[in-house]
């Protein structure tokens, strides 16, 4: 009688799906990305609880306060008084615009208080203080 | 003599290393993706030259002074961990209650948020923002 012996179990795990798997995660990851658009260093936000998240980034114009009492647009710096101009001309381009007032902790509310009156002026009514989420 | 045929080099696109392009850009992807959304407490400004007359009982007016200490209607000193019970009553008495809050003009805007997150809290829909110079 002849025995043969029985056909074992391939043992490698097969790898030639991990191409198709990495595929689908990189289209994921270029698909979710969003580049940070504009950065002024050295601003720490204050922390809130009942904070709501800025949905369509388009709409989204950013104005940076520093603890420095320094104004900055997108992340150029500008006067107090440029910013109703500046803003007046974004409102009228995207009537949807919300700016995303983005202030150091330490700055004075006085000096932020002007920086929304400028605001009015411009007809940039949505605003948005940005805050962290408390933990 | 034995002439050999010359080998042929094979028409396909070598695949092997797709793999590992694929992984280099996922790898990119993966350390470039920020997740963090915009976030924060919205607000709606009124128009500018916009005044209303406001019934004195129906306005709550909370004034923060540089020390993040709190008084309301001018009468009340709270804490900060007090003020969101306090509104709560008071918008419970009154239902068309205007919250107006006041900050002094050295007021840390941490302190400021601090207070108007509380507001926030409470349930408040209708809050004003005074600028501090009146």
């Amino acid at each position: 009688m002849n025995f043969k012996k029985k056909g074992g179990v391939a043992q490698s795990i097969p790898t030639g799906s991990m191409a198709d798997i990495t595929f689908l995660l990189l289209i994921f990851f270029m698909v979710s990305t969003v580049f940070v658009r504009f950065r002024v260093s050295g601003i720490i936000l204050p922390k809130a609880e009942k904070v709501e998240e800025l949905k369509k980034r388009r709409h989204i114009n950013y104005l940076w306060v520093s603890a420095d009492r320094k104004i900055f647009i997108d992340d150029k710096v500008a006067n107090i008084d440029d910013v109703a101009g500046i803003f007046y001309q974004r409102r009228v381009a995207d009537p949807r615009m919300v700016v995303s007032v983005k202030c150091d902790q330490r700055a004075p509310y006085g000096l932020i208080s002007s920086v929304l009156e400028e605001l009015r002026k411009a007809d940039a009514l949505r605003i948005n203080f940005a805050t962290d989420r408390k933990r | 003599m034995a002439l050999q045929r010359r080998k042929k080099s094979s028409p396909e696109i070598p695949t092997g290393s797709m793999a590992d392009i694929v992984f280099l850009l996922l790898v990119f992807f993966l350390v470039t993706t920020t997740m963090n959304q915009d976030k924060g407490i919205g607000m709606q400004l009124p128009p500018e030259g916009e005044s209303k007359k406001i019934q004195k009982k129906n306005i709550c007016n909370i004034w923060v002074n540089v020390n993040g200490e709190i008084l309301i209607n001018l009468s009340d000193q709270l804490s900060i961990t007090q003020l969101r019970a306090d509104l709560e009553r008071r918008m419970v008495a009154n239902d068309k209650l205007i919250i107006s809050l006041k900050a002094d003009e050295d007021t840390p805007y941490e302190t400021f948020i601090h207070v108007l997150d509380e507001v926030k809290l409470s349930g408040a829909e209708r809050i004003s923002l005074a600028s501090p110079s009146e």
